[in-house]
């Protein structure tokens, strides 16, 4: 059983099109993450899927019973699903627990109050009832906020860039509490965000959408490793593009080695690539014969990150330990270890060029 | 995020019917206010006759001069009365501080022409100064000088004392909007408190105090009360001369266009300094203003500086009129008094809940349908309050009376009744100018209001299971509550206090309380004309409470998300 399904969803205003079929699915209990830069329509189908949006192609089912297709939406108060605002939206006129009990009116009193008391202890909040929301920090707002909306036991949770207004520092524990939370309620959830750590800190699985299109939903690790698109390859991490050429027998040469991984299918022996280089692929060997120019350094704490070149005039980045303290200028030894061939056809790479 | 347009529109989704109805009725609404204004604007255009010429010739260039003088008096007071006391309460301890940043506000209560009516009745002849004046003296008649206060000088003194509030209100606003940090950083660059207040405080609050500058000025240019009552010519008495004198409905028109001319140009001055205003608050940090603890003679001056703008711009009027009152409460509160009161409560009560209403509508059809046509019909909608009360009912008058005319011709050709005056001959004029001219005090207020509730209120309550009409109950209501009940009562104030429309468009032996306060001083009867003046002043301290209550919370940080 599916907790959601999104399948070929569109979303346009008038005739201008925001949200390209989209199309995912959700399991029960698991966590989910739009990740994208801003304008890249991550919110405007979460809307839909709360129903504040209707859909002009595809359909999104809750449950295996649909709840959005072109010619049907159903409204908001009648989904089921619960939703955290990104300025939280607590009724100032109420106090928290009225706020908590906001979704849960036609319980009767003393189970609204016992449902109340449970999400105040579940948010680490117990005696706060009674104050007004005017009264809490951000980071309580925030927990509020994620109360009232599981309240009502929804079936699926939809958080709208819950963290964006928090302090650096207390977003990724915020993320890690709240996936507790949702964990140990086994709650599904989708999340929006256009920041990866906080993606990789709370979600299963994570959607990259670029201009209205969901380019890869996968995990976290593969979206690093095995970037679907050079778009997801340049917003997931750092790295540079190198260009290859297509041998015989799976294998790709470049300036600094030959390698051998999973070529995509179009590229033909002869046919010119781009090879996409991590900078924890590039171990530093001062033994190795090949050597690279130090450009730029930053220093990471436990590490530097190098910008080289190489004789031919290609640029790498390189992660090496912060004891291999180099100057700028100097020649540093480096040895090409790449676990995960990722190579993407040329023509991909005209069409976004921001990388390398 | 950069959602485009539409998508904004679409929030704060209470799933009304967000098309043609929305655009209908707000445009038909912002047409409907426009009326007058269209009507002094389209009489540019006619070809002057003879009294314009002996206007022109006699009369305009007094009109004109007197007006500019009284601005530039009225600019110099309000300015330096506003900027100083909202500079000290807002950054200054002194004793009696607390209570002097509310009382600051008092004369706000008091309109302009009945504190001229107190101040005559205090400083002329008979009056208590002179005469005790005279009995320590010993002088009589003609032997000594003493300022005329009715005189221009006069007029400009009696408006700038009631009308720098809102030149302190919006300067102290400011100041207290301002982050702390500015001021801070500009006492480690080397500038004493009061360098970093005239180098740095001042320009920053300089948009808020044009704009309290540019509300007292258009004020000013509205006043009909004072300026008549104290001999001073000006566009509005001029428009009365016209109006009432020669029975020359479009010499008043175009007099009444030349006025709107100014407080255009008042509008464009306004805008045209909160253009800049975009650039300020580089810093959201907001400490607690440590305010500077003023010692010895600095803090007497302090005080008493605080103090001399309420003890006459309230204080002594107010007690005046006290005195009047008692002095001849037997004859002036009898049943004729009641019927006074009763007319303006109905007349105010009846525009604040239209004018309410109408805010309700426009506001609402502006968040949930906000095209630019329906920005703009609101915008239009809520002009009417940069438009003299005289200018107004000149522009209503005019078109309502060829609609009488005409509907009776035809009634008669078709039916053989006579209608008569139905539309300008009773409230119903008078109603509809007050709505015009008071429309944006509610929008304003309603606006305010509305936008404390974020569209993703709205979204959260549709989550939780709330249907359309259940968002607009169990949210809007109680949030709203507030605000409409502010709106219903600043508009209600502001109809008791106007004098010039109700003169002009009253039906006949129809009678207000602003009116009969009106009429007894121009018989020479200031004491009768205390009983009702001090009821306009009574009714007047309540948005006073309203106002300082909203400016004790005003700064940032405070309560309130």
């Amino acid at each position: 059983m599916s907790s959601l399904q999104v399948s070929n969803v569109s979303v346009s205003y008038g005739s201008n099109t925001v949200v390209h079929g989209v199309s995912f699915v959700l399991e029960q209990g698991e966590i989910g993450c739009l990740l994208g830069p801003s304008g890249c329509g991550k919110t405007t189908l979460l809307r839909a899927v709360a129903g504040f949006e209707g859909v002009s192609q595809g359909a999104i089912a809750i449950d295996d019973d649909t709840v959005s297709s072109p010619r049907r939406t159903l409204p908001p108060e009648r989904r089921a699903v619960g939703m955290v605002f990104q300025d939280f939206a607590l009724f100032p006129h109420l106090t928290i627990a009225d706020n908590i009990a906001f979704g849960i009116r036609e319980l009767s009193r003393s189970v609204q109050k016992a449902r109340v008391q449970e999400l105040l202890e579940l948010v680490g909040m117990s005696g706060f009832g009674t104050r007004y929301p005017h009264e809490l920090s951000g980071g309580q707002q925030q927990r509020i906020a994620v109360a009232r909306a599981l309240a009502p036991r929804p079936d699926l949770l939809l958080l709208d860039e819950p963290f964006s207004s928090m302090d650096v520092e207390l977003r990724e524990q915020l993320a890690a509490d709240v996936r507790a939370i949702l964990k140990k309620e086994g709650i599904t959830a989708i999340l929006v965000t256009h920041d990866q750590n906080e993606a990789f800190a709370m979600a299963d699985t994570i959607g990259v959408m670029f201009d209205g299109r969901l380019h890869q939903w996968d995990t976290g690790y593969n979206l690093y490793h095995q970037p679907a698109t050079i778009a997801v390859a340049d917003f997931i991490g750092q790295g540079v593009l190198i260009d290859g050429v297509v041998l015989e027998n799976e294998r790709v040469e470049t300036d600094l080695v030959t390698l051998e991984g999973r070529v995509p299918k179009g590229c033909k022996p002869g046919c010119k690539v781009k090879v996409l280089v991590r900078p924890d692929d590039i171990i530093h060997d001062d033994c190795s014969p090949r050597k690279a120019i130090i450009r730029k350094r930053e220093f990471r704490g436990a590490s530097y990150l190098y910008t080289l070149e190489l004789q031919t005039g290609v640029r790498l980045l390189s992660m090496v330990h912060s004891h291999h303290d180099h100057a700028v200028g100097e020649n540093l030894g480096i040895v090409l270890e790449i676990e995960h061939l990722v190579v993407f056809p040329q023509q991909q790479a005209h069409t976004h060029a921001s990388l390398a | 995020m950069a959602i485009p347009r539409l998508a904004i529109q679409r929030r704060g989704n209470l799933g009304l019917p967000r098309s043609f109805l929305w655009d209908g009725s707000i445009l038909g609404i912002a047409l409907l206010m426009a009326v007058p204004v269209l009507v002094i604007a389209a009489f540019v255009f006619e070809p002057v006759n003879d009294n314009w010429h002996h206007l022109a010739e006699n009369l305009l260039a007094d009109y004109v001069g007197n007006s500019l003088l009284l601005m530039l008096g009225v600019t110099a007071g309000v300015l330096s009365i506003g900027v100083t006391t909202a500079w000290l309460t807002s950054m200054c301890e002194f004793p009696g501080r607390r209570v002097l940043t509310w009382a600051l506000l008092l004369p706000l209560a008091i309109p302009a022409y009945i504190i001229a009516y107190t101040y005559t009745g205090m400083l002329d002849f008979e009056g208590p100064v002179q005469s005790a004046l005279r009995e320590s003296t010993g002088w009589g008649y003609g032997d000594y000088w003493f300022p005329e206060v009715r005189s221009l000088g006069g007029a400009i003194l009696m408006l700038s004392l009631v009308l720098y509030p809102y030149v302190y209100m919006l300067a102290r606003a400011a100041f207290l909007e301002q982050s702390i940090c500015v001021l801070e950083v500009s006492r480690t660059l080397g500038n004493s408190p009061t360098r970093s207040f005239f180098r740095v405080a001042l320009p920053l609050a300089r948009p808020a105090i044009v704009t309290g500058l540019s509300l007292a000025l258009m004020e000013t240019l509205a006043d009909f009360g004072t300026v008549q009552y104290f001999g001073v010519t000006t566009f509005t008495t001029g428009i009365f001369r016209v109006w009432f004198g020669m029975g020359d409905s479009a010499s008043a028109a175009q007099l009444s266009a030349m006025l709107l001319g100014f407080v255009f140009m008042l509008i464009l001055l306004e805008r045209w300094s909160r253009r800049r205003a975009r650039f300020h608050h580089t810093s959201n940090k907001y400490s607690r203003i440590h305010r500077y603890q003023l010692q010895g003679f600095r803090k007497v001056l302090a005080l008493v500086a605080s103090l001399l703008p309420v003890l006459f711009g309230f204080l002594l009027p107010a007690l005046q009129l006290l005195f009047w009152t008692f002095t001849t409460a037997e004859e002036s509160l009898d049943a004729a008094f009641f019927v006074l009161t009763g007319n303006s409560l109905m007349l105010a009560t009846l525009t604040a809940l239209i004018a309410v209403l109408l805010a309700l509508l426009l506001a609402y059809g502006k968040r949930l349908h906000a095209t630019p046509l329906v920005e703009g019909g609101v915008r239009t909608a809520a002009m009417g309050y940069a438009v003299p009360g005289t200018v107004i009912a000149v522009g209503v008058l005019i078109p309502f009376a060829w609609l009488d005319n005409s509907i009776d011709a035809w009634m008669r050709a078709n039916f053989g009744i006579s209608t008569g005056l139905i539309l300008s001959g009773t409230l119903a004029a008078l109603v509809f100018a007050y709505t015009v001219r008071f429309l944006s005090v509610s929008i304003q207020s309603v606006e305010s209001g509305l936008g404390k509730i974020k569209p993703s209120m709205d979204d959260a309550g549709r989550s939780l299971g709330l249907s359309p009409m259940g968002v607009l109950r169990k949210i809007h209501l109680p949030l709203m509550k507030g605000t409409v009940m502010t709106a219903l009562l600043l508009v209600f104030v502001d109809v008791l206090k106007e004098l010039p429309a109700t003169l002009i468009l009253r039906p006949f032996n129809f009678n207000t309380l602003a009116v009969r306060a009106y009429e007894m001083a121009a018989d020479e009867r200031l004491a009768d004309a205390g009983a009702p003046a001090l009821m306009i002043v009574l009714a007047g301290i309540l948005p006073v409470i309203i106002l300082s209550r909203a400016i004790g919370r005003s700064r940032a940080g405070g309560n309130v998300p």
